[in-house]
Formats: structure tokens, C-alpha cells, sequence
């Protein structure tokens, strides 16, 4: 017996049972923002969501389309000023989990959120930084979310706005005081985790009705696969239902104002 | 103690050509109603510093009133891009921008440590980025005490610094309240500040809401207020209005085309009086 949900279904799902009752997790914005509240509305509603504008301990009913949304803060058990939040709460080692997602990643789950092609003379210019920086290297360790294409998955990013690994797989080897960074990439289509002595990445979990040649066809790199190979396991009705319900309700909020 | 100015007066007076400005406020209280004024006045040259830049720094950008961008973060947020940012940067329109940037966390920990009048921040960051390799205001220093590699920012000591908040009284105190942002920091770390407020209240003390722990921004630490209602739409303010989340999408088709953004810019802030 199988329900009928999309792939972006799929990857939302798996993304929010990385999540569990117990974490203190660093929210992007967008997917992981959808995936974590997801988490919290399901299996995991202890966990402990936070936002880089500040706000402590949120339970929005809707998901923000900024990070800083009203929505954010009015449902928080408080709001800090964000020095406060990067210093005291990221840096200070309160953050267990950061979620982030990306333009572009790498074999060694670099991520590029500045620029494609040539820092001096660009051929896309994205946003920046932002928090993520820092949230990868402060938090225990970094869940990513992200469609899988091969725009998105190349084997080397043009600029690494936010370390992963390292164009080596070395880069956080010998740091003192820093997070593991990316312990699992969770797509549209399989989830990865990074080798543990090279530290590239690896499937390890397709999705059902995914073959090795949908991955290997949307990975800008030679995709490796674990020896064990699993099937994630399907969204369950309830899941299904709570996350549709969800975005329904963003929609409809941000579609009134 | 604070002067109670008109905005018009408060930018003219603070706000010179050349200057470094500050315009704070997290994705909340934007101060667009200050931004449209610095426009109308045809201020230039300015170094404008925001985490954020949002579309009150794109509006300003298209509008030819920087020379520099200092910033951690520069979409439209939910939407895309800032369109008037990409192509001053890109295509040098109306002029070249030059632009520096940051992370989120060294910009907070700069702001913060221009408030504590530190000439610069230290924190860990920046571990394995290539922002250092295209930003020479990123360096690295060694913890005296244990030797620890850590990143170091100048800290941000703006000419002026303008926020928005909720209140100020009539002694010029001024209550920012839900995400406060870098709002106090900017303040505190600016030569002089503008802040602009949807109302005067008689004391903030004797508001029903009033609370010893607010975020509360003295009068003699200020050195102009200046009324302006629905001074952040169409960013909100908590309390006031929502944001209008329409609009930022509606941003995105304005501010894609250089002639749309010059005419919306002439209809809605050139032409729209004291209060656009």
C-alpha cells in the first residue's frame, strides 16, 4: 500500500525526522524552516526551534517568509537582540542542530550561497552569508536540506561561503572549539552522509522509486553509494496531512496580507 | 537630550554627502520613511551599512545615493534578489557600488562592539570561509590567553545611525520592542543617531505596558526623533501593522527594470511629500 505524495513531500519529511525531542536547532529559512516546524507539529514537539532574528524558542503556526517575520517572535518564549543571539546562544555552544539550505554544494558539503562564476566579475550573484558561516561552525552539527539537481550538487563550489569539509575533506581537521559540521544532506531524491575518514559524500538512503541513475544524473560529481544501501522509509498519512495542512495555512496567511 | 525635528530636518541636519550611515532594524522596523528622505534630498557618496540591505538600501542604491555597501545578507527575503544591488554591483548602475561583506555574526558582534567603543570585534567565525579572501576587513588574531585562532572585524562606528521604533516620550526615550535587531547598537555606536517613531507618547514609564526589562533607548543617548507613522511599511512594526508581504514580491517586477524602478521611485518617494 503506498500514498500518494510528491518528491518535495518526500525530502520535507525525511528532513524533519532528522529532528527529534531533545534538540536546540538553528532554523534557515525555507525548507529547513518547513522541515523543522514539521518536526515540531509531528514527532518532536519538545524540540527547541530558534531564528537568527532573535527569537528563542518559537512555534510559529505559520512559516515565515522572511526571517524575521511578526509571526516568529509573537509565538517565542523570548526575543533577544541578535548580537545576543549569534554570542551568547550559537557561539556560546547552546545549538545543537543547525539547519541550513543552499545554491550550491559540493562533494565535501561546502556551501555557496555568494556567487556563480568569479567573485570580481559574477555570473549570478546570491544573497551572501547571512548566518550560515558561523551556524555551521558553532552548532554540534549541520543538517542540509536541498533539491537535488546538478546546478546544485558540483564537485567543487565556486566559493565557499560556508564550510563544510574543505576543498580537501580537511578543513575542520585540528580547529579547536567548532561544530562536526554536516552530518547529513537530505534531497528530493536520497539522503548522504559524508564519508567518515574522507569526509565526502556518500548516499546512504534513496527514496522509494529513485534508482542509483536519477542520483548519479542530477550529481555534478561521481557519486559514491554506501555498501548498504537503504530505502527511506515512506511519510506516513499523519505526516502528510500536518505538513499540507501547513503550507495551506502559510498560503493562505501570506496570500491575505 | 534628544531634538524633536521634523524627518526632513533630522536627515538634512544629520545626514551629509560622503557619510557612513547606519540603517538598522532585522527584517523588522525597516526605517523605509527615513531611506525615502535621504532619496528626496539626493544625499551621495554614502557608505550605507545593514546585515540586511533589504529594499530600503536597494531603493536608496537605484537612487544613486551610495558609493559603498557594507552587508552580511543582500536578497529580497522569501523572494529573490535585490535587483538595484545586483546591478549597481554588476553592471555599474546608476554608478559603481563597491561592496564588502560579512557574515551575519561578525556584522552583530561589529555593531556591538562600535557600542562598546572597541575599535574591533573578535569572535569564531569565518572557520574555513572564503569571505576573508575577498574581504580585507576580515583578519585573523591569536587569543593571548590560549592561542586560539579567532576572527576579528573592525567594529562599526557609523557618522549617523537611523532605526525606527515603536514610541518616544517627551524626553526623547525611545521603546523598541519584539525583534530588536542591532537597533540599540547602531545607536550606541553612531556619532549621531536619527530615530524615527510612529508616536509620542507623554512617558514611557506610565504606559500600561511598560516594563523595567524593555528595550529602552535613552533620550540623551539620541540625538534626534523624528515622527514618522507607518514609517517601516512595508516592513512592520510589532504592535502597529503587519508586514506587507505582498509588497516585497511586488518589489521584485518594480525593481527588475531600471525604468519601472526610476518611475515607481519619481510616483512614490520624489513625488509623494514628507511622508512616503
Amino acid at each position: 500500500m503506498s500514498l500518494d505524495y510528491t518528491s518535495a513531500e518526500m525530502m520535507s519529511v525525511t528532513a524533519a525526522r532528522a529532528l527529534e525531542n531533545g534538540m536546540t536547532c538553528f532554523v534557515g529559512i525555507g525548507l529547513p524552516s518547513e522541515a523543522a516546524n514539521l518536526a515540531r507539529l509531528t514527532h518532536a514537539p519538545e524540540v527547541v526551534l530558534i531564528y537568527e532574528s532573535g527569537t528563542l524558542q518559537t512555534k510559529p503556526e505559520v512559516l515565515p517568509l522572511s526571517i524575521g517575520d511578526g509571526e516568529l517572535c509573537e509565538s517565542a518564549l523570548t526575543t533577544v537582540s541578535v548580537p545576543e543571539m549569534f554570542r551568547y546562544w550559537l557561539q556560546g555552544g547552546k545549538v545543537s542542530v543547525g539547519f541550513l539550505g543552499t545554491a550550491q554544494i559540493d562533494r565535501f558539503a561546502n556551501l555557496n550561497t555568494t556567487l556563480i562564476g568569479d567573485y570580481h566579475d559574477p555570473k549570478v550573484r546570491l544573497p551572501g552569508g547571512g548566518g550560515a558561516p558561523e551556524i555551521a561552525t558553532n552548532a554540534g552539527e549541520v543538517f542540509i536540506t536541498l533539491k537535488h539537481s546538478k546546478r546544485a550538487f558540483v564537485k567543487d563550489v565556486d566559493f565557499i561561503t560556508t564550510l563544510g569539509f574543505g576543498r580537501d575533506g580537511k578543513g575542520r581537521d585540528g580547529v579547536p572549539n567548532i561544530g562536526k559540521g554536516p552530518t547529513r544532506v537530505i534531497t528530493d531524491l536520497c539522503v548522504m552522509k559524508p564519508d567518515p575518514e574522507t569526509k565526502e559524500l556518500v548516499v546512504v538512503s534513496l527514496h522509494p522509486n529513485v534508482t542509483r541513475e536519477d542520483v548519479i544524473e542530477a550529481t555534478g560529481w561521481e557519486i559514491r553509494f554506501a555498501d548498504t544501501l537503504e530505502t527511506t522509509p515512506e511519510p506516513s498519512a499523519n505526516e502528510l496531512e500536518i505538513l499540507r495542512e501547513l503550507k495551506a495555512r502559510t498560503e493562505r496567511k501570506h496570500a491575505g496580507e | 537630550m534628544a531634538e524633536f525635528l521634523s524627518l526632513h530636518d533630522a536627515v538634512a541636519r544629520f545626514v551629509e554627502d560622503g557619510a557612513t550611515v547606519a540603517m538598522e532594524g532585522f527584517t523588522h522596523l525597516i526605517p523605509f520613511a527615513a531611506g525615502h528622505e535621504v532619496i528626496r534630498q539626493r544625499k551621495r557618496d554614502l557608505t550605507l551599512i545593514r546585515m540586511t540591505p533589504d529594499l530600503v538600501y536597494d531603493q536608496m542604491i537605484g537612487a544613486g545615493c551610495a558609493k559603498k555597501v557594507i552587508f552580511s545578507w543582500g536578497g529580497n527575503p522569501g523572494v529573490g534578489s535585490l535587483h538595484r544591488l545586483r546591478d549597481a554591483v554588476e553592471k555599474g548602475w546608476p554608478h559603481k557600488v563597491e561592496i564588502l561583506e560579512h557574515s551575519h555574526a561578525a556584522m552583530a558582534c561589529a555593531f556591538e562592539a562600535g557600542a562598546t567603543g572597541l575599535p574591533l570585534a573578535v569572535l569564531r567565525g569565518y572557520v574555513g570561509s572564503e569571505l576573508p579572501s575577498v574581504n580585507d576587513q576580515i583578519k585573523f588574531i591569536e587569543c593571548p590567553f590560549t592561542g586560539e585562532r579567532l576572527a576579528a572585524v573592525p567594529s562599526v562606528r557609523p557618522d549617523v545611525s537611523i532605526v525606527h521604533a515603536q514610541k518616544a516620550d517627551r524626553a526623547g526615550n525611545v521603546l523598541v520592542e519584539g525583534i530588536i535587531g542591532v537597533q540599540k547598537e547602531a545607536v550606541l555606536a553612531a556619532r549621531k543617531s536619527i530615530v524615527t517613531v510612529e508616536e509620542i507618547v507623554d512617558d514611557l514609564r506610565t504606559e500600561p505596558d511598560y516594563h523595567p526589562n524593555a528595550c529602552i533607548i535613552p533620550g540623551w543617548a539620541v540625538s534626534a526623533v523624528a515622527v514618522a507613522e507607518k514609517g517601516s511599511l512595508p516592513s512592520y512594526a510589532h504592535g502597529y501593522y503587519p508586514r506587507n508581504n505582498a509588497f516585497y514580491k511586488e518589489w521584485d517586477a518594480i525593481a527588475r527594470d531600471r525604468d519601472t524602478f526610476t518611475r515607481w521611485i519619481e510616483e512614490n518617494v520624489m513625488n509623494a511629500g514628507g511622508n512616503a
